[in-house]
């Protein structure tokens, strides 16, 4: 075989024809400078019987080659963690949904009925009175729903800071992990202008808005972070703004490079913090001048 | 203008004559009997044909797919056609497209990206048609590169997306732009806007210049 650049082989050379392993793995990581008509080549060779037989033998390969690229891609990280957030929102969706009907239900059955999840905890440890077994039984799926849902949290806050370091550190892994998912996986998401980042999770309100039906959306999730929530509803836009474009670099740099950057997260807390100090001062110096300017 | 090639025909669905082919069906699209509807609105290649295109898409031809997604259109293209590679990079889409593909022993899915031909050259034989949709930034780019797998008297078949190459610059000056790239390798035979199925899209019918 000396004289043949390994640049310039079939997939198929080399190889036998029943490895179907090989063959995978020639296909997947195999390189050639340029084509040559391979269906001749592989029949000459005597790899195939004919071109039918040839393109039998592609079709598996390929197929394989393929199958075991797009398992590889749904097994990775990132995308286990956008099923693990999509699956505890699920679980604690449904949960609050069917506490309402055993709230409902218990309330024709028990004196000391309630609410909510908690209350289907409780009934969940009785023993019931014959009526009330189906009901009781129902409060069980609640707080195994329940149960289930905080084991996959626990999950998602191990493994978000695995695959997004600094993401987890800024957003805390469960807004993380919502904003790999609404992204559509990490690589995706670092991809996005930090506008986009912005609104993630916003989709409807910004559609309403482009329609012209509506204003323009100031935050998606990242509502639920700390830094807008606990800012001056005034000032939320602007706080949105500036933790989505740390978040931004965060994701880009967990895509990138995976170091963690813990300049970021000062970077964060001081924009924030100048945020609200300029509402501060404003509300300092309005009380100041009203009161007659004893400032400082 | 063009006659369908061998393997294309115009059925009636439910009242509306359409383009059609023979195979298992692939995206949920209306039958008639073996043949089903190729939706012409969803597929650039079959609104090529569909205005008569001279496509060089025929029963024997060997063809090589570049932006396969979810493999919509290049199952048509498997059903009338010969040996068929689709090459597509996003794992999401080629999952859908191992489905169609698993039907038809013609059609060869390659999870692989289009701006490295040397990644799949080891497996692509020359073809007689090169068709590309990838709407990507550098699509003329993506067609020069891939021009090695054409014979001499093959066919380009290219879409080009002019939102993919530049969000704000008139269409027609991204289409002018892509074309002149285009040329450095390839004579263009045809030009033609697809509105208003695909607006932002031209197709581009294009025979490879002899080195
Ligand atoms: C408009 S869609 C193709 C639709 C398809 N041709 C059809 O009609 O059924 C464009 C596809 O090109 C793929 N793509 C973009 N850049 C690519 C590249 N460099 N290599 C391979 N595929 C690419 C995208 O993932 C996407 O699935």
């Amino acid at each position: 075989m000396d004289g043949i650049d390994s640049s310039d082989r079939g997939w198929f050379e080399g190889i036998d024809r029943d490895d179907d392993e090989a063959a995978t793995q020639a296909i997947r990581d195999g390189t050639a400078d340029a084509t040559a008509d391979w269906p001749a080549r592989a029949v000459e060779s005597g790899f195939a019987a004919d071109e039918g037989d040839y393109y039998d033998i592609l079709h598996d390969a390929t197929m394989a080659a393929t199958r075991a690229a797009v398992q590889e891609y749904e097994r990775s990280d990132d995308r286990q963690l956008q099923h693990s957030i999509r699956a505890m929102d699920d679980c604690e969706r449904v949960a609050n949904e069917l506490a309402e009907r055993v709230a409902e239900w218990a309330g024709t059955l028990v004196d000391d009925g309630g609410t909510g999840v908690g209350f289907c905890r409780d009934l969940a440890d009785r023993d019931p009175a014959p009526a009330e077994r189906r009901v009781v039984e129902l409060a069980r799926r609640v707080r195994d729903l329940d149960d289930e849902a905080a084991e996959l949290r626990a999950g998602i806050e191990r493994t978000a800071p695995e695959v997004a370091p600094n993401l987890s550190a800024l957003a805390g892994p469960v807004l993380a992990a919502r904003l790999v998912a609404l992204a559509g996986g990490l690589e995706t998401l670092a991809r996005k202008p930090s506008g986009t980042v912005q609104v993630l999770g916003a989709e409807e309100a910004l559609f309403a808005h482009l329609r012209g039906r509506a204003p323009s959306p100031k935050h998606g999730v990242i509502y639920t972070h700390e830094a807008v929530r606990n800012t001056h509803p005034d000032d939320r836009g602007s706080a949105a703004r500036a933790l989505a474009g740390k978040l931004s670099i965060a994701a880009r740099a967990d895509h990138y490079t995976g170091e963690r950057r813990p300049e970021l997260d000062e970077q964060l807390r001081e924009r924030i913090a100048t945020i609200r100090a300029r509402r501060d001062d404003e509300a300092a110096e309005g009380a100041g001048s009203g009161a007659g300017g004893d400032g400082a | 203008m063009s006659d369908l090639p061998a393997g294309v025909e115009r059925h009636t669905f439910d009242g509306e004559e359409r383009l059609a082919t023979r195979g298992p069906p692939a995206y949920g699209e209306p039958t008639d009997g073996e043949w089903r509807a190729w939706d012409t609105g969803r597929s650039k290649v079959g609104a090529m044909l569909d205005r008569g295109l001279d496509t060089g898409l025929a029963a024997d031809a060997t063809v090589l797919y570049l932006g396969a997604a979810a493999g919509t259109t290049v199952s048509h293209v498997a059903d009338m056609a010969g040996p068929t590679y689709a090459v597509e990079f996003a794992p999401r889409p080629a999952r859908d497209l191992l489905d169609v593909a698993a039907e038809r022993p013609n059609l060869f899915p390659l999870l692989k990206d289009a701006r490295e031909p040397g990644t799949y050259a080891h497996a692509v034989e020359p073809v007689d048609v090169l068709v590309q949709d990838v709407a990507t930034r550098g699509q003329a780019d993506v067609a020069l590169r891939n021009r090695r797998f054409l014979r001499d008297d093959g066919r380009l078949l290219l879409s080009v997306k002019a939102r993919s190459e530049d969000v704000v610059a008139p269409p027609d000056e991204v289409f002018d732009r892509a074309l002149a790239t285009l040329r450095e390798g390839y004579e263009v035979l045809a030009t033609e806007r697809l509105a208003p199925t695909h607006d932002d899209h031209l197709a581009v019918v294009a025979a490879p210049l002899s080195e």
